[in-house]
């Protein structure tokens, strides 16, 4: 190796540290500045259609693609839940409320593997889904941009993501936030 | 009275801090013998001063004086004295006391136990870790100073949070702390190098007990906070891919190259710079772990939060150490040249490859936290990178890293042949075959893979003791007269290596875990896991400081109970905040874990979630033995007699 080679090389932790610092310098100031903010969740589908995918089915329900979702009749859910998680437990009651008012509600299945869970969970809880897909290898959810068990995209006519919500439903967010989209895009 | 002498001794111990720093730098320059010992005994005072600063806050704290804003905001009287204690370092600008106050430790066991150090290398390394120590006693007294006062003061405090009253978690910061700011000396010893411009064996012999020392606190501390999450939150889980849980590996990553790295500059003289830059980057990743995650740019569930204004003085001293450091590095270390020749099959080849793979998953770590915000920054994507990912790309690196880890020890210096090594593995082999066959057969793949990984460690771990006491071929008593005057340094890499292989058990039977959220009513029972868990009892009980509802819960197997569990749900009424406290019962090899998460309204029954982990106690038990064979190694001869003499090679390593 050449000794101007090595010299450059052995800059590179510094380029890379300066380059950090800077990135971080320039978030700090638009932090202050208020036009910055790092909490905020929004999700990278929001104004798009949900990437490439085939899911199978599961608990003897049909599965669902990409495809399937890119004109559904009426404006949709697609929920993404697991048996194991609390928060989805909590959320299955306004679930089956929804369903029942008419909203159609697609489930993806996260990471489930443990056998019969899933059915234990849909028997005890209700199954508000009029399909149910499994991504049990949490593929699917590193395309969406999944950042944890529940979460909910809200999906219009025309097969786009207007909305996601990361948590369980309550009662507020489906007033505030759910019902005037559901009106906005009926 | 008290917090304004604390918070003299802690401007006095800035000043002191900037005259250990300069005069230790430059003193050695000088060749003035009284200045290089003026650099101990300033460090010796800098010590005393922050030390005096620390046990002020503690006795504010003790005392309920709530006219300290930091008491009055983080205490109440009516928390229990080990939680008031804690309560000083469970907020920001306590916890910047803590840092500095175990920075100046270190600081003071260099000057106080580095007498065979070169008086030149002593002054510098204690001149970096002064400037260091100084820039953030800056911060600390200038921009979040934990003396302030406040008036009128309230009547009470506004008490810890909940979550916090733990005794896992009143230790976990020191000892967290212990370990990332312990590499600070490192970093010094480091830094001292390259102003020299010289390193040979006898440094790598300096540094690595160091490295080891706060290796194992950082270990620990990792352990602890990973236990303590797994028994509080509540869910079951040890490990969530947290920013803060990330900024604490990284560096331990980057640590565990450096303790083997600094194996190949003591022995064989080689990598000497990758081994600078190893615990430049161990200290700089400990240092922007702890701090960024407190500026707010990155999402995390540990609230520590600082005004931006503290984050630009933080990044502004990140920027001066780090990038300072890294500038010296840039221009002193290409002139280090390795004197140690070796084969590409070697041990040192078997370091190497350790190090490019824990380097990898640092390096994939480290992207993965910080590619959100800096994706948000350069092309206004906004995104977020969650455990999915980081189970998909550690995963993948962690397999070829236990797989070589058996064989690595095995082989010999300078050159080596993989078959002899391969040879010898035939147990652990064996073994793993078996394990990973049993496991395929009911249970998933990955499982399997992980439990073979892991038994594959343990017993290869063995085999090199079993080689070395040339145990079956001579008498037994021989054998075992050789265990016992094993180099401690090996007893103590064969338990890190078994530590770490417990640990992949414990994660690897942690997937095999299975969970029910149930609603039961007192009297009803379920099945989980081959066992039948009945709802004995729903009542009230009473707390320190808070109220709680106590579930009692049996569990039988065949009919027969044996065991009862009692959790509950904690309503801290000062701060309204509800935690469930989990009861866990384990015999070793599995947990019986219930958490009594909610008593749904109208049901008049308890939403309980059950589990039943197996392996889930050898993840942390595999963390204590890395941390205990760290200690071993620790007390291992060489490094407690200062003269480097060069012990005579067990005959185990020889092929």
């Amino acid at each position: 190796m050449s000794p101007l080679r090595r010299r450059l090389l052995f800059g590179i932790p510094l380029a890379v540290v300066v380059g950090g610092g800077t990135g971080f310098y320039t978030i700090l100031r638009r932090m202050q500045e208020n036009d910055y903010d790092p909490h905020a969740l929004p999700s990278p589908l929001i104004g798009k259609r949900p990437p490439a995918f085939t899911l199978p089915g599961t608990a003897g329900m049909q599965g669902f693609s990409n495809t399937d979702l890119l004109a559904p009749p009426r404006p949709m859910l697609v929920n993404w839940f697991a048996s194991w998680c609390v928060p989805c437990l909590q959320e299955a009651p306004m679930l089956a409320q929804l369903a029942k008012s008419g909203l159609t509600i697609w489930g993806i299945d996260f990471e489930d593997n443990a056998a019969g869970a899933l059915q234990n969970f849909l028997a005890q809880n209700g199954n508000p889904y009029t399909r149910l897909a499994s991504d049990a290898s949490g593929l699917t959810a590193i395309n969406w941009g999944v950042y944890g068990v529940p979460e909910t995209y809200f999906i219009d006519k025309t097969g786009i993501v207007r909305w996601r919500y990361a948590g369980a439903l309550t009662d507020e967010v489906v007033a505030s936030t759910l019902n005037p989209l559901l009106k906005q895009y009926a | 009275m008290i917090p304004e002498l604390g918070h003299f001794a802690l401007a006095l111990a800035v000043a002191l801090a900037f005259a250990q720093g300069v005069i230790g730098i430059f003193a050695p320059g000088l060749r003035d013998p009284r200045a290089m010992r003026a650099a101990p005994a300033l460090a010796l005072s800098h010590f005393l001063a922050i030390g005096a600063a620390f046990l002020g806050l503690i006795y504010a704290g003790v005392v309920s004086d709530f006219t300290v804003e930091n008491v009055a905001d983080f205490s109440s009287s009516a928390v229990p004295l080990i939680y008031r204690i804690s309560g000083t370092w469970g907020n920001h600008d306590g916890s910047m006391v803590l840092w500095c106050f175990i920075l100046s430790l270190c600081g003071a066991t260099v000057a106080a136990f580095g007498q065979n150090l070169p008086a030149s290398l002593r002054a510098r390394v204690l001149g970096v870790l002064g400037l260091v120590s100084g820039g953030f006693l800056l911060f600390t007294l200038t921009v979040s100073d934990p003396f302030t006062r406040i008036w009128p003061p309230p009547l009470d405090g506004a008490g810890v949070n909940p979550i916090l009253q733990d005794p896992g978690l009143a230790f976990h910061p020191p000892v967290l702390y212990t370990g990332y700011v312990g590499f600070s000396v490192a970093f010094a010893f480091a830094i001292a190098a390259l102003i020299e411009g010289r390193i040979d064996a006898a440094w790598g012999r300096w540094v690595r007990p160091w490295a080891l020392l706060s290796w194992c606190f950082l270990t620990s501390g990792i352990a602890l906070g990973s236990w303590w999450s797994y028994y509080t939150l509540g869910w079951g889980g040890y490990w969530f891919w947290d920013p803060v849980e990330n900024a604490a590996l990284l560096p331990w990553l980057t640590g565990t190259a450096l303790l083997h790295c600094a194996i190949v500059v003591e022995k064989r003289e080689a990598l000497k710079a990758w081994t600078v830059l190893l615990a430049i980057a161990t200290f700089s990743l400990s240092l922007s772990g702890t701090f960024l995650v407190r500026s707010g740019i990155l999402n995390s569930v540990h609230s520590f939060a600082a005004a931006p204004d503290q984050g630009l003085f933080i990044l502004g001293l990140l920027g001066l150490t780090i990038g300072g450091s890294l500038l010296l590095f840039a221009i002193r270390a290409p002139v280090l040249a390795a004197s140690g020749i070796y084969a590409p099959l070697s041990r040192e080849s078997a370091l190497v490859l350790n190090n490019i793979f824990l380097c990898s998953i640092a390096a994939v770590v480290f992207i993965g936290t910080l590619y959100p915000p800096f994706a948000n920054l350069l092309f206004g994507i906004q995104l977020s990178v969650g455990a999915p990912f980081f189970n998909q790309t550690v995963l993948p690196l962690t397999a070829p890293l236990i797989f070589a880890m058996a064989i690595g020890p095995l082989m010999p210096w300078k050159r080596a042949a993989l078959a002899p090594a391969l040879q010898r593995l035939w147990l652990a082999a064996g073994a793993a075959l078996i394990v990973f066959l049993a496991a395929t057969a009911e249970r998933h793949v990955i499982a399997a893979l992980g439990l073979a990984g892991g038994i594959w460690v343990v017993i290869g771990a063995l085999t090199d003791v079993a080689e070395r006491i040339r145990l079956f071929r001579i008498p037994l008593g021989a054998s075992v007269a050789r265990l016992f005057v094993l180099p401690r340094a090996a007893v103590g890499a064969t338990l890190g290596h078994i530590g770490f292989g417990v640990m992949v058990l414990g994660i690897a039977g942690m997937t095999l875990a299975t969970q029910k959220v149930i609603v039961l009513t007192p009297g009803q029972s379920t099945e989980l896991g081959g066992y039948s868990w009945t709802l004995n009892d729903i009542h009230d009980a009473p707390g320190p400081n808070y109220s709680q509802r106590v579930a009692d819960l049996t569990v039988s197997k065949n009919g027969q109970p044996f065991l009862t569990l009692h959790p509950s749900r904690r309503f801290f009424t000062a701060q309204k905040v509800v935690t469930n406290d989990a009861a866990i019962h384990t015999n070793g090899f599995q947990d019986i874990y219930a958490v009594f998460a909610d008593e749904p309204a109208g049901s008049h029954g308890a939403e309980l979630r059950l589990n039943r982990h197996p392996m889930a106690p050898e993840i942390w038990f595999g963390g204590l033995i890395m941390a205990l064979g760290g200690g071993i190694s620790l007390s291992d001869r060489r490094l407690r007699v200062g003269a480097p003499s060069r012990n005579k090679k067990p005959e185990g390593a020889v092929a």
